[in-house]
């Protein structure tokens, strides 16, 4: 049984850890009380930016690489969404497209005439000692460096929420922006430095894939994560603790695919290609979120 | 330069260009950039059209498999029918899922097309692989159950006359019968038109959705009938995320729905065009489409700015 369990629950995490990102990210913009489709266009953005950047400085840059392409993204939401109060929902989905159009574009100029661009990757790093505990040590410290960062990034996420001013600010900001600027709190602002994070967490999420995941980039490789991290904001109920859980969930059902695999199990492998599609689709149908949301949330 | 040479010559160079290249690719975009004009019309965020264009596909696919013997006219007929009651299928998943739920479609409009492609996948190598089942896709459809052309010597097909015949029908409903007044009153403020009492709200949106799909499976069937005649993965190269630009650039109005197809028509063909001459890779085209929907989006608003700054009332939220 542990032959099958330990795999199946580290790479649970593993595939966890760049939803976790993304979804940490568009939590703290929905708590700003702005929704941010064009998510996924940060991912594909940071999963490029990672490539390049790493190829020629190593995979300390492609994160910083990832995690500035994201940010543009972000900007150019921010811009249109907050400075020209533009329908929040079209202009994602633009954006997602214009991620997936530039990078693919750019990838193929870089990759032309068989040209190769080699991700620089970050391979797992047991911890010491932890990584020796039974169970929990295979599970929880063998992994890449992200996931450790992860690990110190829920909890202080949670913490600030609550306990500090910015965390009051974004909340009421997501709440009642009319009473929060009432109160003195520059609601502008707060949604521009929300969106800014959320789209920088999404890069981080695409570095992630590429620099811990994959090793290389694809065309259109962030595959609807975008998305399925909203749906785990949702499923969260817009707390980092929810979030990182639901997160695991999500992680659990890429999982079943190698584990399915080793068990010899008889179904199509596009079943389990699907799953996370359609998991998402029954969790947000029987977990009523929206009571949960933030009340300005899209406006 | 010399790729812009190659795209316009792509799209508009030759009639052959304009004719087999820029109005063949402008007919899917046509019935599906229609599918988020009606829906969009109603406040209903259809992102889904990718999706239920592949539901589409799969049903005319698998009916003009199975109808090879009858005569033509009842096998085109059949893929249609076939082809809209998959797509609004399709979308009733979404519509389900709002209505019983509240799932916003945004989200489950773009999981269903993450699930439909998987399901084509399966299909393809599954139960509707070509019999010597050595490549991905569906045997080629009889030729009864191919779509006429409707110029000698070129490939645009019945597709093309359909879409447009179903943009003026579109438009005359929306703009001319009670119908298309309900559905304009629950786009302008579904609460509004509820408490007026004029419309049932739910069911104006269920049927949205329903005939939104159904335009976007329609798309399915005349890429199947009219241009692939096989079912495979890359059946439609996005064109139901492409269809957002389309219906937005045509400021949701079925006549000009049927120019800013032609429009992105020539620019897809003018593109493919573009890659085999000058290397210029296809792909610039989603991004050149998400930049039209961002410079509609920020004209609109700009327009809606400098409008309230002439009237005395500070628009709210300014």
């Amino acid at each position: 049984m542990e032959s099958i369990l330990v795999p199946f629950l580290e790479s649970m995490i593993r595939t966890a850890t760049p939803l976790a990102f993304a979804a940490l990210g568009e939590l703290v913009t929905e708590r700003a009380g702005v929704i941010n489709i064009g998510l996924e266009g940060a991912i594909i953005a940071g999963c490029l930016g990672a490539l390049v950047a790493s190829g020629s400085l190593g995979a300390g840059a492609g994160f910083v690489g990832g995690g500035l392409a994201g940010l543009f993204m972000g900007a150019v939401f921010a811009l249109f969404v907050v400075a020209l109060r533009t329908d929040q929902i079209i202009t994602g989905t633009a954006l997602t497209l214009f991620g997936l159009g530039v990078t693919g574009t750019v990838h193929r100029y870089l990759t032309a005439d068989g040209a190769t661009v080699a991700a620089a990757t970050v391979a797992p790093w047991p911890v010491p000692l932890l990584s020796d505990l039974p169970l929990l040590g295979p599970v929880l410290f063998r992994q890449p460096a992200p996931t450790y960062a992860l690990y110190a990034l829920v909890p202080l996420l949670a913490w600030w929420l609550q306990r500090t001013h910015g965390g009051l600010a974004l909340r009421a900001t997501g709440e009642h922006a009319e009473a929060a600027r009432a109160a003195g709190i520059a609601t502008e602002r707060v949604r521009w430095l929300a969106i800014l994070f959320g789209g920088m967490m999404g890069g981080l999420c695409g570095a992630t894939l590429v620099l811990a995941q994959v090793g290389t980039f694809n065309e259109g490789m962030s595959a609807g994560r975008g998305f399925i991290a909203i749906a785990i904001v949702v499923l969260g109920r817009w707390t980092p603790l929810g979030t990182a859980g639901a997160a695991l969930v999500f992680g659990a059902a890429s999982a079943l695919q190698f584990t399915f695999q080793a068990l010899n199990w008889d179904l199509p492998y596009q079943v389990f290609l699907a799953l996370p599609y359609v998991l998402t689709l029954l969790l947000l149908a029987t977990l009523r979120g929206r009571a949960a949301a933030p009340a300005g949330l899209g406006r | 330069m010399d790729a812009l040479t190659a795209l316009w010559d792509g799209a508009f160079g030759s009639s052959y260009a304009f004719w087999s290249a820029t109005l063949v690719r402008a007919t899917p975009l046509l019935f599906v950039g229609l599918a988020v004009a009606i829906a969009f019309r109603a406040g209903v965020l259809n992102i889904g059209a990718e999706g239920q264009l592949l539901a589409g596909a799969v049903a005319s696919t698998a009916f003009a498999l199975a109808a090879a013997g009858l005569p033509q006219p009842v096998v085109i007929a059949g893929m249609i029918v076939c082809g809209m009651a998959a797509g609004a299928a399709w979308a009733g998943i979404a519509a389900l899922l709002r209505h019983r739920f509240g799932v916003l479609e945004v989200i489950s409009t773009i999981m269903l097309n993450f699930v439909a492609l998987n399901l084509v996948g399966w299909l393809i190598r599954g139960p509707l692989q070509e019999p010597s089942r050595i490549n991905p896709q569906s045997a080629t459809i009889a030729a009864s159950a191919r779509w006429p052309q409707l110029l000698e010597g070129h490939r645009l097909h019945l597709g093309f006359a359909l879409a447009v015949a179903l943009a003026v029908v579109t438009w005359w409903v929306l703009t001319r019968t009670a119908i298309g007044f309900r559905v304009r009153a629950v786009g302008a403020s579904p609460r509004a038109a509820a408490s007026a009492g004029l419309v049932d709200a739910p069911r104006t949106i269920l049927g949205v959705f329903l005939a939104s799909g159904a335009c976007a499976g329609l798309a399915g069937a005349s890429e199947v009938g009219g241009v692939t005649w096989a079912l495979y993965e890359g059946i439609s190269p996005g064109y139901g995320y492409t269809a957002i630009a389309v219906a937005l650039l045509a400021r949701l109005d079925p006549r000009w729905v049927v120019l800013s197809a032609v429009f992105f028509g020539a620019l897809e063909a003018g593109a493919a065009a573009m890659q085999r001459q000058a290397g210029v890779p296809s792909v610039v085209v989603q991004a050149i489409v998400a930049v039209v929907i961002l410079g509609v989006l920020a004209a609109t608003r700009l327009r809606e700015v400098a409008a309230a700054r002439r009237t005395p009332v500070r628009a709210e939220g300014l």
